[in-house]
């Protein structure tokens, strides 16, 4: 195959071009825009280029706003991840109990995946409406008026209410996102469970071990590398969600639903702080680096086939 | 009941339970989008309406139709240009090699996980620049480059399974490049494109970053743009709104009702929602 391989790198030579324009080229180019005065539109018309060094990131570090959307982003992370795997779990679990039906359900389940983040938001963002509560509530805060539970009536993502940093307007965006991908989760721990020999579950019952020393002692720590590949995907994808917040709810009263990704967004493309936008844009490259990047290495390094 | 019909029960009521909470979205869009808008009375939301109405359909129809189309002209160009090139990419990375592929790869398959801002910018010069800008073309053209990482990682692990020897067999009958990709290749890989076709159509249909910063006017825009806008546009029908998600969320519903199957597994050959 030797005399195929000119010609094989000349069939790859676009798609090569264009990742390295497209990707690596457009990330100096946001990294040098990042480092400049393009603060107005009238800066950027004139072009001249001004390099300011980091005075753009000090300022973003040091703005209050991003300030919150960074403990937003741990928290929406953290509990996301928790949430969405948790949930996951359990409904891998019951699904591979293989009653009967279970079919029916993983379709049910598995469905939210593909929606657009878009239509996920602006469904929940109706369902946790507050409306005028208690006089005229709206979505979940009227359930619970007719219920007879008004008193479980709350702000929902309108509220400034917080514990410590985390901003408890938080909680509706993260059940949307529970909901949208908890199912994602379940099909890769569906697999995962599939995966394991029977001869070791039989062996752990011959040993007397209960159910719940089952799941614990021998599928869950058999499961560990799905664990660590969902918690990168589902990490990459809450260090950079925009569209299901935006549509949901925007940044909030007092930004308590802020995140990098809305605030650059309106930086960039609403006040035409462009240097500005880029910075916080190369600031959440960063944080996705940092976590998908030693993954990489170790799931290429792991098995010649790349499996996410 | 002996112990084992009473786990079965528990399964069932936790089954259930789930089902409701992942159904009860869909049950509001529902109840909501069928109602006309004076029946939209916040105090009966949670109840399906008496009368059903398509007022609110026929609004969202009117006002999101030519975002549809909008979107139907980006994701069919978009998706089939970017199957054909991962599916080429993905034989030269898994069958023909060359020197230094998997750091090529490596690089390559980076680019699916940036976060788009941090292109973002730059992308939108360069559209203006090439005259791209606020053009559905400008988006298939986003939508193929930055579909590049994904569609080539599934179609090269599903090649990496095609046994060599039926390449090398095929090369000693005079086969060359092109010949074994067209007939040995192609032929095998239907399920790959099947998979990569729903997953860039989903995929590209659902995408909102890209659709709201490269097209800038509203009939360019696609619908995930529209319906977004139609929350901020006008003293909130919410009726209108339900309708007009639940008609964003159809094109890629029908697909994983009728194509689940294939959607399932792009999901996890190498999936990334976002």
């Amino acid at each position: 195959m030797r005399r195929n391989r000119g010609v094989g790198l000349l069939v790859v030579l676009p798609s090569i071009v264009a990742i390295a324009i497209f990707v690596y080229g457009f990330i100096s180019w946001t990294v040098r825009v990042s480092l400049s005065n393009y603060n107005s539109f009238s800066s950027l018309l004139r072009g001249v280029y001004r390099f300011v060094g980091l005075r753009n990131y000090y300022r973003i570090f040091s703005d209050w706003r991003f300030q919150t959307d960074l403990w937003n982003t741990l928290f929406f992370t953290l509990f996301f991840i928790l949430g969405t795997i948790a949930v996951g779990i359990v409904l891998a679990l019951l699904i591979d109990s293989r009653i009967r039906g279970v079919k029916v359900f993983q379709n049910i389940f598995l469905f939210p995946m593909a929606l657009a983040f878009v239509v996920t938001g602006t469904t929940w963002g109706w369902i946790f409406n507050p409306g005028d509560f208690p006089k005229d509530p709206m979505g979940v805060n009227l359930l619970f008026k007719q219920l007879g539970l008004s008193h479980l009536q709350w702000g929902w993502y309108t509220t400034t209410g917080h514990i410590g940093p985390f901003n408890i307007a938080l909680i509706p965006i993260i059940i949307a996102a529970v909901w949208q991908l908890s199912g994602y989760a379940m099909a890769m721990y569906l697999a995962g469970l599939r995966g394991i020999p029977n001869s070791i579950i039989e062996a752990a019952k011959v040993d007397g071990a209960t159910p719940w020393q089952l799941f614990w002692k021998v599928k869950f720590p058999l499961l560990k590398p799905i664990t660590l590949s969902a918690m990168i995907i589902l990490g990459h994808i809450s260090l950079k969600i925009f569209d299901l917040v935006y549509a949901m709810t925007g940044s909030g009263p007092n930004n308590v639903t802020d995140v990098p990704a809305v605030y650059m967004f309106e930086l960039t493309f609403r006040a035409n702080r462009y240097a500005l936008g880029s910075s916080i844009s190369i600031i959440m490259l960063v944080m996705v680096a940092v976590v998908v990047i030693p993954y990489l290495f170790y799931s290429m390094r792991q098995q010649k086939e790349v499996r996410l | 009941m002996n112990q084992f019909d009473y786990r079965k029960l528990w399964l069932y009521m936790l089954l259930v339970g789930f089902a409701v909470f992942y159904l009860m979205p869909v049950y509001v869009l529902l109840a909501t989008g069928l109602k006309s808008l004076k029946d939209v009375s916040v105090s009966t939301m949670w109840l399906l309406p008496t009368h059903p109405s398509f007022e609110g359909f026929e609004g969202a129809v009117k006002k999101l139709g030519p975002n549809l189309k909008n979107s139907f002209m980006l994701v069919i160009p978009a998706t089939l240009i970017s199957a054909f090139l991962g599916s080429i990419n993905g034989y030269v990375f898994s069958k023909v090699r060359f020197k230094g592929d998997n750091v090529v790869f490596a690089l390559i398959l980076f680019g699916m996980f940036i976060p788009y801002q941090s292109i973002l910018f730059p992308l939108i010069r360069f559209l203006q620049w090439v005259g791209l800008y606020n053009t559905i073309g400008g988006l298939i053209l986003t939508h193929v480059v930055y579909g590049i990482p994904i569609t080539t990682l599934i179609f090269r692990n599903y090649y990496m399974e095609v046994p060599d020897e039926l390449v090398e067999a095929a090369h000693i009958d005079g086969a060359g490049l092109f010949g074994v990709y067209w007939r040995v290749l192609m032929p095998l890989s239907i399920p790959a494109f099947v998979v990569v076709v729903i997953w860039q159509f989903t995929n590209i249909w659902n995408e909102f970053l890209f659709a709201v910063t490269v097209t800038s006017s509203p009939v360019k825009q696609p619908i995930t743009v529209a319906l977004v806008n139609l929350a901020g546009s006008q003293v909130v029908q919410w009726n209108m709104q339900m309708a007009g998600a639940l008609l964003t969320a159809l094109p890629p519903l029908l697909i994983y009702i009728f194509l689940g199957k294939y959607f399932i597994r792009g999901l996890l050959a190498g999936s990334v929602k976002g």
